[in-house]
């Protein structure tokens, strides 16, 4: 079985000064290349051709992005960055919670794999996130997932959709993480690039958090977890090529497999290992491998590396060097181990029966040194692979199309005025696939294994428990609005984050801190790059105006079919922290008798809306007005609230507007009110579409205990917060909007239930 | 009654989880002559008839695009059995 691979050496490189080497089909540019070889001071062996051009390439080196990112790192004040335990740059940013306890949290995502082969390109999208969180110390604790799709009436969209949500459901069951909330639109732009991101959050006591770095010179470089084979190493096949000799090129296969059984007993390995204190440095393995895993380590913690690359244990033994850098085989984790503490290593992965090798080890000359038997195939400095990679100002170009998109409003639409046909136009927009109820997917993740969550989908962001003794928690929400993007992308992502952050403060949780995931086009498009740097300016300022920093992200470029871009799609995470989840606000009404209340101003805002979407077909007009002093009063209102224990349901306002809310709120507990807009017309001076469908910011439904009335109000008005009563929840099981419509819980919930099952059940 | 059969197995190249599942169980039961084990799935096809030289082609076209996933498996073999 065993064959004569032959290698390319640094010796060889040297002899052999103008070999011709296949930079181009690697993904490098000729300047790239050139500096390479200035770099290293002569060609590069193939496998530091093959390290050199993954981690340099945009997944990996952020090299598009990177002058727009820096400023989540420098748009921040000294009070924001107060509880900011890790920020940007290491694999998930770290936030102290109090009482000892930090999280962990992250977005990344896997949209080309999950469009090549949506259930393993969903599942390993989810088993990555979760080693990111893992490797910063922390126990996982919940899953998230936000998922873009093509039409509904598309024939492609059911497999993509089948599969990425078995996939996700599959691996998240399997390692027992509960799946707490996320996002899923359909849309045609989504079609030939569907977009899978996964959120993973993780606890962790304040002395546990660990690093990837490398730093004590005589340390140990130890591979661990699942053996490494051919998985999503299709892109090297070129090399490949040229190093068998006789059988001609291989065609290794583009996507990995994941297995969840293997992650949950690494998952459990690991932590036991952060508790014997044995491991000094951790990474996991994701994109580019053992490439990105050991000159990470070995950057980060301005040292060096020498390892044996035979040492790795294989699935195939037909691996060449440059595969065996490159491969994503699943399910494998490298430490940092002191020699002194490798008996305690070897005895807790012994007893996990997981496998590993040791591969090397630490070095004070801060290089990177991989042998392959005798023979050195690669010899580089480790930060020019790691940190040092190219950095590009693309041009950027304002979009020939946007001011005629953005003339074009909504507000010169036809609207009805007829009771009938208000009803129908709401029973539209209810029931179509982006406001209907997504519980057909939900309902196939386990929200609720590990007895800690608090509140999951259909609620307004997902809510876990950190501390058992004491109630502490999290909640967390995410959001995106292409549409909004594609009309302005500066204020569509501030849009984004403004959802986020009133989902979590409608939970009761208090908002602390935001994670991203920038899902757009190809950044060689100038118009997209400057979508790109509008969106990154708007979050960044936004942060700065409510408070909370940027801990860490992903970009995701190159999301497009053709030369058709998606709509720039910046999935925006917020983080807010809970005393005590037993305070959680929920979603829906509770109980008989409670008055309705609309906090926040109802303006002529359809432009982008689902109404003009659903009824006209309609996208065109500048987005809902933000107003974040006006979020972060609305969030104090509704901690100071919440405290006094005033609030019986809160539920934020957004996509569908208030009639999307109140259809809601009655159906998360099938409860039925009266409801009047009469008010509400005539203090913002709108009509009844407006009222219905606007999607104005800054607003929430709130629903209050009859008792609590006085003093809710006092404090609405003590806060300038504007406040309305609009309804009075009832038991006759009906929901009617006075001089609108009415409907049965039960019709209600046909309309709104059913698209989805009937789309793909 | 005539069968077309066809088998299907994860690539070669590609993690086999149940495949590592069930050689570690056999490991651990003592069977240590087993170095691997890789699980595919079978498929049959069955006709009233023989199947004609055309059917056996329309078999491999449905087991290439419908049986087997062609990203992470391949179609080992498609064959006759008649009894």
């Amino acid at each position: 079985m065993t064959k004569n691979i032959s290698v390319d050496t640094t010796k060889e490189a040297k002899k052999t000064p103008d070999k011709a080497q296949p930079w181009k089909e690697l993904g490098l540019k000729q300047e790239e290349y050139d500096r390479i070889k200035v770099i290293l001071g002569r060609r590069p062996t193939s496998a530091e051709l093959a390290m050199y051009s993954v981690m340099w390439s945009e997944h990996c080196s952020y090299k598009s992005s990177k002058i727009y990112l820096r400023q989540f790192g420098e748009k921040v004040t000294p009070e924001m960055r107060k509880n900011l335990m890790v920020g940007m740059g290491e694999n998930a940013g770290v936030v102290d919670i109090g009482e000892g306890w930090a999280v962990t949290f992250k977005v990344e995502s896997h949209n080309h794999p999950s469009y090549i082969e949506p259930f393993q390109g969903a599942a390993t999208g989810v088993g990555g996130i979760v080693r990111d969180i893992l490797t910063m110390g922390a126990r996982p604790i919940a899953v998230m997932d936000q998922l873009r799709f093509g039409a509904v009436d598309h024939p492609d969209t059911a497999r993509v959709v089948n599969g990425v949500v078995s996939g996700i459901s599959f691996y998240g069951n399997c390692l027992g993480l509960p799946n707490i909330g996320g996002e899923t639109v359909f849309d045609k732009v989504y079609q030939g690039n569907p977009l899978v991101n996964a959120l993973s959050v993780g606890a962790l006591r304040h002395e546990d958090l660990k690093l990837a770095k490398a730093t004590n010179p005589g340390d140990l470089v130890i591979l661990f977890g699942a053996r490494t084979g051919a998985d999503g190493i299709g892109g090297v096949s070129v090399l490949a090529s040229e190093t068998f000799d006789s059988e001609g090129p291989s065609r290794r296969p583009a996507v990995q497999v994941g297995d969840p059984f293997a992650e949950k007993v690494l998952i459990e390995c690991s932590l036991e290992l952060y508790a014997a204190q044995v491991v000094a440095g951790i990474q996991d393995l994701g994109g580019a491998g053992l490439s990105c895993a050991t000159s990470e380590l070995a950057s980060n913690g301005n040292a060096g590396m020498k390892v044996q690359l035979k040492n790795v244990l294989l699935r195939d033994e037909s691996l060449t060097p440059e595969e065996i850098l490159m491969s994503e085989s699943q399910e494998r984790m490298m430490a940092i181990v002191p020699k002194k503490d490798l008996k305690a290593f070897t005895d807790i992965v012994n007893k996990h029966e997981v496998e590993f090798s040791v591969m090397g080890e630490v070095i004070k000359e801060p290089r990177l040194y991989i042998m392959w038997g005798d023979e050195e195939i690669v010899n580089v400095p480790p930060r020019t692979v790691a940190h040092d990679g190219p950095v590009y100002e693309r041009p950027v170009a304002y979009p020939s199309w946007i001011d005629s998109l953005k003339a074009n409003s909504a507000s010169t639409l036809p609207r009805e005025t007829s009771e009938e046909a208000l009803k129908s136009q709401i029973n539209q927009v209810v029931s179509s696939p982006n406001q209907a109820s997504k519980s057909w997917i939900t309902d196939q993740y386990d929200h609720y294994v590990g007895g800690n969550t608090a509140l999951a989908m259909p609620d307004d962001s997902g809510m876990v428990r950190v501390s058992e003794e004491t109630g502490l928690g999290v909640a967390i929400a995410t959001d995106a609005n292409g549409k909004y993007c594609q009309l302005d992308p500066y204020t569509g992502t501030q849009l984004a984050l403004a959802e986020s952050y009133r989902n979590v403060a409608a939970s009761g949780a208090s908002p602390m801190a935001v994670t991203n995931c920038l899902n757009f086009g190809s950044p060689e498009n100038p118009e997209v790059m400057w979508q790109f740097k509008e969106a990154t300016a708007g979050l960044a300022d936004g942060c700065l105006e409510l408070g909370i920093p940027v801990t860490g992200g992903n970009v995701s470029f190159y999301n497009q079919t053709g030369d058709v871009a998606i709509y720039p799609t910046p999935v925006v995470g917020v983080l807010g922290v809970i005393d005590d989840v037993a305070r959680r606000i929920p979603s829906g009404w509770q109980d008989e008798g409670n008055n309705i209340y609309l906090l926040g101003i109802t303006r002529d805002e359809l432009d982008g809306s689902a109404w003009a979407e659903t009824i006209h077909d309609h996208l065109g007009g500048k987005p809902p007005v933000v107003d974040l002093k006006q979020e972060k009063a609305l969030a104090e209102l509704m901690h100071g609230a919440n405290l006094q224990g005033l609030i019986a349901s809160a539920h934020d306002l957004s996509e569908g507007g208030l009639v999307q809310a109140i259809i809601e709120s009655s159906l998360r507990f099938g409860v039925g009110a009266r409801i009047w807009l009469n008010e509400i017309l005539e203090r913002d001076n709108v009509d009844l579409t407006a009222a219905l469908f606007s999607e104005s910011q800054a607003r929430m439904l709130i629903s209050v205990g009859r008792e609590d009335d006085v003093k809710f109000v006092g404090l609405c008005e003590a806060r300038g917060i504007p406040v309305l009563r609009i309804g009075v929840t009832d038991s006759t099981k009906e929901l009617i909007i006075q001089d609108v419509a009415g409907w049965t819980i039960e019709e209600l919930a046909r309309e709104h239930e059913g698209t989805i099952p009937e789309l793909f059940g | 009654m005539p069968k077309i059969i066809v088998e299907v197995m994860p690539k070669a190249d590609l993690l086999d989880p149940a495949g590592k599942a069930v050689a570690n169980s056999l490991q651990r039961q003592g069977h240590s002559a087993i170095t691997n084990v890789r699980i595919g799935k079978r498929i049959e096809l069955h006709y009233e008839e023989a199947p004609t030289p055309k059917q056996i082609e329309d078999a491999k076209e449905i087991a290439a695009y419908f049986l087997s996933n062609g990203v992470i498996e391949d179609v080992v073999s498609v064959s006759v059995e008649e009894l």
